[in-house]
């Protein structure tokens, strides 16, 4: 079987007054109907990954590779008009948070239907029917009521749900999910990747689950990679994290508070060592 | 000696009574955390006693002293708030400089600049951050600044709402540092509302666990070390952390 994505070199440039900036520096991966996991720090250039694969860079950001192709598609000769059909449809993206990412003034429902409308015609009972089907399957339980709520109703968990649901019904292939929980409490966190997760493994979806947070990238995804400056540093499966060798990610676990803490100090990343470049 | 006593404290919001009948007792140099879900109303706790939520019924009390409803300057001495989100607490317009003398200026203390280096120091940020905007510095240094800003008037009691929840978890651990060590170094009492158990446990001597506006729970840090927490609520909480870590 094909890969459905496969990036060579991918790079992003900001210009700045003192030259140019690069976030992204000749990434290279792969991925297939599977659940891969980036994660890195602020600034790692993990979230300009998920973006340069729906080609949300703005300008004056570029996006440059040797290869970026999504189902045999080459999305870097693609025009903003050629991507419409593409982005949403076939690739879409969880954002990170729900108050800023859902129209104020629009009803989930209508926002739901919106988001399959734009992909297909159907009829309007059918389109009703799915956006409840699918807000059922994000474990909404009042789906009627829900959906001719307002965003400003509902919770933070309820809004990041909806914009799964919105995400998730014109089924596609591939779903970027950025932080899609880190505004989230941790009892409806593991609630809404239990969702993504059992959507995706039910649809064959890939997933793309960008986060900086490695104990839950290591317990949702077969694959692992992990970011520092523009770079990866290690790409290791998931069970296996905790035996990672790069310095960067052995730092990165140590410096995780446990439950049953008794270190005095927590171990800081030496940042130094490898930042010199 | 109790740093901070709470009697009975329901705190509304107009119409809405968000915390129920809320007592707690917490002794000079403890380190106490309020921890559960969002809407449970463990920050508007901290509001209440920070003076940013007015409308309550009940006592708080700062080393023996009730506090006031208004604006109270004795009180904002002894006890500082250290918000959640470091790139919007602090005034963009303003210099780490104005943000830290600002708090000199209100309480007419003098020596400024001596202050200001000597705080500026004990967070561990270097001088030449101190006439730089908060733009100009990272997450980590900005709530480096915006606990600088909290013991300007070297308060005895810091709130600490979420202190590390917006930041990466390698600048966590030296912002938990931080504050581990400027506890013992000034013998500060802490009250820090968090979601995020781990860090109770490295921080905290003893949590309380809050659900819908009431606390169902008050425990040693010992026991969520051992997974020894009574209450099922506090248990599901301590499962769900637990979970993930592995």
């Amino acid at each position: 079987m094909n890969p459905l994505l496969e990036i060579e070199n991918l790079r992003v440039t900001f210009p700045t007054p003192r030259g140019d900036l690069e976030v992204v520096r000749g990434l290279s991966f792969t991925l297939g109907r599977e659940r891969l996991g980036i994660v890195g720090e602020s600034g790692s250039g993990k979230s300009m990954t998920g973006r340069s694969i729906l080609k949300l860079v703005r300008a004056p950001g570029r996006v440059t590779a040797d290869k970026l192709t999504f189902d045999g598609i080459d999305l870097l000769t693609r025009s903003e008009r050629q991507m419409r059909p593409i982005r949403g449809a076939r690739i879409s993206m969880v954002m990170q948070d729900p108050k800023f990412s859902l129209n104020p003034v629009m009803t989930i429902g209508e926002q739901i239907a919106e988001a399959l409308l734009t992909h297909q015609r159907l009829p309007r009972r059918e389109v009703n029917n799915r956006v409840l089907t699918m807000l059922e399957s994000v474990r909404i339980a009042d789906p009627e009521r829900v959906a001719k709520l307002y965003p400003h109703e509902v919770s933070g968990g309820m809004g990041q749900r909806v914009m799964i649901a919105m995400m998730l019904i014109p089924e596609p292939d591939l779903l970027i999910a950025d932080e899609p929980t880190s505004a989230l409490d941790v009892s409806v966190q593991a609630q809404v990747l239990d969702i993504i997760d059992e959507l995706v493994k039910r649809k064959g979806m890939g997933l793309i689950f960008i986060s900086h947070d490695l104990n839950l990238v290591s317990s949702y995804c077969d694959r692992i990679l992990v970011m520092n400056t523009g770079e990866v540093v290690e790409e290791c499966k998931a069970g296996e994290l905790m035996n990672a060798k790069h310095p960067y990610t052995r730092g990165l676990i140590a410096s995780i508070p446990r439950l049953d803490e008794t270190r005095t100090e927590l171990p800081v990343l030496d940042r130094s060592a490898w930042a010199k470049k | 000696m109790t740093a901070l006593s709470l009697k009975n404290l329901d705190i509304f919001y107009g119409e809405a009574h968000i915390t129920h009948d809320v007592n707690l007792e917490i002794a000079d140099g403890e380190s106490f955390a309020l921890v559960g879900e969002s809407g449970s109303g463990k920050s508007t706790v901290l509001k209440a006693i920070a003076g940013l939520a007015p409308e309550w019924t009940g006592e708080i009390n700062v080393f023996g002293k009730p506090r006031s409803h208004g604006i109270d300057r004795a009180f904002s001495r002894q006890c500082q708030m250290v918000f959640q989100d470091p790139y919007g607490s602090l005034h963009p317009r303003k210099t780490v400089d104005a943000t830290l003398g600002e708090a000199l200026t209100i309480h007419g203390i003098g020596d400024r600049s001596a202050r200001i280096e000597e705080v500026m120091s004990s967070v561990g940020l270097d001088r030449k951050f101190r006439f730089r905007f908060p733009h100009q510095l990272s997450g980590g240094q900005r709530q480096r600044v915006a606990i600088a800003r909290a013991l300007m008037l070297k308060p005895k009691v810091l709130l600490l709402d979420e202190p590390t929840s917006a930041l990466d978890v390698s600048v966590q651990a030296e912002i938990l540092n931080l504050l581990k060590r400027l506890r013992q170094e000034q013998n500060l009492t802490f009250l820090m509302v968090t979601h995020n158990l781990p860090v109770v446990s490295f921080l905290c001597d003893r949590l309380a666990v809050m659900r819908q506006g009431r606390i169902v729970e008050v425990a040693d840090v010992a026991d969520l070390k051992r997974g020894d927490l009574k209450d099922p609520y506090s248990r599901e909480l301590m499962h769900i952390s637990a979970a993930h870590a592995n």
